[in-house]
């Protein structure tokens, strides 16, 4: 199954950039849950279960390095079926965690079929749209199909509820189905469905959530409540300057004034102990990690591979650009988390295996030809 | 493939895909613009935001001085003050666990809930204040059950406590939160907010020697306000121990003594000024203030007719009846106009002008000396000397005995009385100064206004020899170690305008009107002492005619129309310990209603002196 030609085309690089930045997010969610006074003598452990994750995580992408990812594309059903049957799953009999319904508990472990749901989606969308894809773009005919395969699942998800992923699942169904090319007729007929349907709703978000919005928009209105977050965040990463407060010196982090600090406000932590020079080593690192997923997408001779890439690369993109950008106060707050580095079994391996593909479609390059 | 031009190519990918990484850089160039915009360009602010955030300065309010009498006995101390609040962050349900507090305590819950409604939108972290001054029962059930009241917090605050309540609380005085305007002031400058300052009396007087200094005390918070770490310590400096001049004792007797009464029992030791009895009645419990007065109590208080928050003894303007006489004396036989010898006769009416003033005793005293004439306050021999002097040379003797001015003791919002002369009258009235009116104010009634502490440092410089004392109500000050900070000496006002001889006469008058049954102070005498004092009676009301007053039982006149009662006094009469004066708002005749309270604190106090037998030989 492989041979040394694929082990010469392996891609020693790339793996070794998601490994260190898996391992700057077990330093920094060290920092976060050890320098921190409040945190639980079990909380004090996350970054151990982190580097486990991390490690079996690792297991599972070099087991799917094992199988061609052209597999997938004869497995998409199949998969995308089992993931939607998970999340029905999680509707019926999931566990409630602080007020949403997210997790299957599975023993010792919970996961959140959510996470698996995004790769699913990609696989689906990229067999669709390499075998049908055309220079002048999909019509709204041709568009229904994917439109109902995102809309399930993300209604589901958002019943949970989870904006944070149903919208990654929307950006990442978005970008796939931009990039194939859509009509500029259709697209535009799109956008306009978009913004009535985001108008619309509006009135169905959840108090808290309608609260996160107006809390961006003016966080010193409220800042104890909604706005206390934001502002904290901005603080914390402010107050690192140029060279950071060092390694677990982060008083933003250690009095508690950063709130979800080993999960969704994990760079929040870094920027203030690591300072500028450490923040933007690390968004260097992502963006060095995106270019490559791009450059997997432009190498790949297969268009399956090609979309393929394409949709697990702006998966890791919209998660990284939507966490740091609410980090820095650019974004309401919404849960996503920072890819690699924020506390999350899931997440962690939802973008493991997203890597183990692009490295799989990497590594198989070759055997297609144009 | 049915239509081949159509169909996508790698390069077309290829294309898209360089479309797909400048919209990747151009957002991640966002990101950074935007790091360098907070950690750059904002970084300094942020960063010193982020030490707002937890570095806290507390400060430790220093303990107050304590106050004791002149022989030590404590009167004012500290004590902790329980408080429970709530953080509602930590009850999730603030509502039910106040309902659950109120069950438990057995105090309805609406005045709770209440506070935590007008709390609503205050941060998270900080406590809201449920109930001041909780009992420690109350703080043992809610420790018991803790568990059922999560959020709940009890804080101690140190609290003035007035060891005996009602005790001399117009000259102790009491303490209320600082107000803004104080605030604004800069005059207390190590007070903050929500402080509690002395706000009258001693308290308010002596505010800055019992305040001591505020320590500090710099700290670690986290988010929740919750202190994490002691990083540098600067101990508060207790105030200063105040000595009061207060016979505590005797202070308890003047105030059993006034018991349903409206006035004021004074009591000074002649030979130095101190006050050692400031009896004020009605009085009111300063406990009352220190832990928040409620709306209702306060308006009780102001709306009191008797005026129970009035220090009667210092604020209260009363004429000064036939107490007045005795500087109706001075002045004559100091100017001449009389003599000790010189003898007027009373027939018991003066007619001046074509007005008829009448004396109290309405068959006349017959021929009266000075000495007889004070002794039995006979009012036509003083409208005689009143007439020979006129107004203005009695008014110069008065202010010379201290009336018309304040005597400066050290307490607040004194009056200064008022003494009146023609030219007062012409500038205050517009109208010229009748004569008759003269013979009114020598008796101590008219325009007169003396407050009882002028008439107490006049009867006691009297009693001394003619040395007036500044009326002192501290006698010492310390540090809380015990060392002396300052001792108070006596301070002289100057003398009383009289010579030894005439000084003899007054004194002479005043005995006797104790000692003899034909004074008008023989209800004041005490067996085994020579008490000297002088009775008075003020009017309050001009009534019809006043024979009609004088004939009634006091209870059956209509309370605001009684005369006030005054008696002053001095004993042993040879070698005086202790001079009073006692006034009695309404209270009749000064010989029935303020001759025996002047009595009964001579008594008290001498016998504690164990001065029993000083009876002056005939």
């Amino acid at each position: 199954m492989i041979d040394r030609r694929l082990l010469q085309h392996f891609d020693w690089l790339f793996l070794g950039l998601t490994l260190v930045i898996g391992g700057i997010g077990i330093l920094a969610l060290y920092s976060a849950v050890n320098a921190n006074a409040d945190m639980t003598e079990v909380g004090r452990l996350v970054y151990v279960k982190q580097s486990y994750w991390l490690g079996i995580s690792s297991g599972v992408m070099i087991l799917l390095l094992l199988f061609s990812y052209r597999w997938l594309s004869r497995m998409a059903f199949p998969i995308y079926g089992a993931s939607i049957v998970l999340l029905l799953t999680v509707f019926f009999l999931g566990k409630e965690v602080s007020g949403s319904q997210r997790w299957l508990v599975l023993g010792p472990v919970s996961i959140q079929p959510s996470e698996m749901m995004k790769i699913s989606l990609a696989i689906m969308l990229a067999r669709y749209f390499s075998e049908s894809a055309t220079k002048d773009g999909f019509s709204l005919q041709g568009l229904w199909k994917p439109l109902i395969w995102t809309i399930l699942p993300f209604v589901l998800i958002l019943k949970q509820p989870d904006l944070g992923t149903g919208l990654i699942l929307l950006l990442i169904a978005g970008s796939v189905t931009v990039f194939v090319k859509i009509e500029r007729r259709s697209l535009l007929c799109l956008t306009a469905a978009g913004i009535a349907v985001s108008g619309m709703a509006w009135f169905f978000l959840k108090g808290y959530q309608k609260q996160r919005i107006s809390a961006f928009l003016d966080p010193q209105g409220d800042p104890l409540g909604a706005g206390y977050h934001i502002i904290q965040s901005k603080i914390a990463v402010g107050s690192g300057l140029f060279f950071g407060k060092g390694f677990l010196k982060g008083t933003q982090n250690a009095l508690s004034f950063i709130p979800e600090q080993h999960t969704d406000f994990i760079f929040s932590v870094l920027a203030e102990e690591w300072g500028f020079l450490g923040s933007v080593t690390i968004i260097i690192l992502y963006l060095l990690l995106i270019i490559w997923g791009l450059s997997v997408a432009v190498r790949s001779k297969d268009p399956f591979g090609t979309v393929l890439a394409v949709g697990l690369t702006s998966m890791i993109f919209w998660q990284t650009f939507i966490n740091v950008a609410m980090v820095l106060a650019l974004l309401p707050v919404v849960g996503v988390p920072l890819p690699l580095i924020s506390y999350g079994g899931s997440s962690m391996l939802a973008n493991m295996v997203a890597i183990g593909i692009l490295l799989n479609i990497s590594m198989r390059r070759f055997l297609f030809k144009d | 493939m049915d239509n081949y031009l159509h169909t996508v190519s790698n390069d077309w990918y290829r294309q898209r895909i360089t479309g797909a990484l400048v919209c990747v850089l151009a957002a991640f160039l966002i990101l950074l613009a935007r790091l360098y915009y907070l950690q750059i360009i904002e970084g300094p602010g942020l960063r010193q935001r982020s030490q707002d955030n937890w570095f806290r300065v507390h400060s430790v309010a220093p303990m107050r001085g304590l106050i004791f009498d002149r022989a030590g006995a404590l009167l004012v101390d500290n004590r902790p003050r329980f408080d429970v609040s709530i953080l509602s962050r930590e009850a999730r349900d603030p509502e039910g666990v106040v309902q659950n507090l109120s069950g438990l305590l057995d105090i309805p819950s609406e005045p709770l809930l209440a506070k935590l409604a007008e709390a609503r939108g205050t941060p998270f972290f900080k406590p809201i204040l449920l109930s001041r001054d909780i009992s420690r029962d109350a703080v043992a059930t809610i420790e018991a059950h803790k568990l059922e009241l999560p959020g709940i917090v009890i804080s101690v605050e140190p609290t003035r406590h007035y060891i005996e309540g009602e005790r001399a609380p117009h000259l102790i005085g009491y303490l209320s939160e600082i107000s803004p305007e104080e605030l604004r002031s800069g005059a207390l400058p190590d007070n903050s907010g929500g402080d509690f300052i002395g706000k009258f009396g001693v308290e308010k007087a002596y505010e800055t020697y019992f305040h001591g200094k505020r320590g500090t005390r710099h700290v670690e918070v986290n988010a929740l306000g919750q202190l994490t770490r002691v990083l540098k310590t600067e101990e508060a400096q207790p105030g200063k121990n105040i000595y009061l001049t207060l016979d505590i004792r005797l202070q308890r007797t003047a105030e059993s003594l006034l018991a349903g009464k409206v006035g004021t029992a004074l009591a000074m030791d002649p030979s130095n000024g101190h006050v050692l009895a400031m009896g004020v009645s009605p009085a009111f419990d300063p406990n009352a203030f220190v832990v928040g007065m409620t709306h209702e109590s306060w308006n009780e208080l102001v709306s009191n007719p008797f005026r129970p928050l009035e220090n009667k003894a210092i604020q209260g303007q009363y004429p000064p009846g036939s107490v007045y006489k005795i500087v109706a004396a001075i002045a004559g036989l100091e100017e001449g106009v009389i003599t000790e010898h010189t003898t007027l006769y009373c027939g018991g009416s003066y007619t001046y002008g074509n007005r008829t003033f009448r004396c109290w005793k309405r068959r006349g005293h017959g021929f009266m000396d000075a000495t007889n004439a004070l002794a039995q306050s006979c009012d036509v021999f003083f409208y005689q000397v009143g007439e020979k002097l006129g107004v203005d040379r009695l008014a110069k003797y008065a202010r010379a005995c201290g009336l018309g001015s304040p005597t400066g003791i050290d307490l607040d919002k004194e009056s200064r009385g008022l003494v009146p002369t023609k030219e007062w009258k012409l500038r205050r009235l517009g109208v010229p100064w009748q004569g008759g009116e003269t013979l009114s104010v020598t008796i101590g009634q008219g325009f007169n206004l003396v407050t009882p502490v002028q008439m107490l440092g006049l009867i006691s410089a009297v009693a001394n020899g003619g040395t007036r004392h500044k009326p002192l109500v501290i006698r010492r000050i310390e540090f809380p170690d015990g060392s002396p900070v300052e001792e108070q000496a006596p301070v002289s006002l100057g003398t009383l305008p009289a010579s030894k001889n005439t000084l003899r006469v007054v004194r002479n008058g005043l005995m006797d009107a104790v000692n003899k049954p034909t004074g008008t102070g023989w209800i004041a005498r005490i067996a085994g002492i020579d008490v000297a004092g002088k009775t008075g009676t003020a009017q309050v009301v001009g009534m019809p005619d006043d024979d009609d007053k004088k004939k009634k039982a006091v209870e059956s006149i209509e309370h605001y129309h009684r005369d006030h009662g005054w008696f002053v006094a001095f004993a042993p009469a040879k070698e005086p310990r202790v001079a009073v004066a006692v006034l009695i708002e309404h209270g009749g005749h000064g010989s029935t209603s303020a001759a025996p309270v002047a009595r009964e604190m001579i008594r008290t106090y001498l016998e504690d002196l164990g001065i029993k037998e000083l009876k002056i030989d005939n």
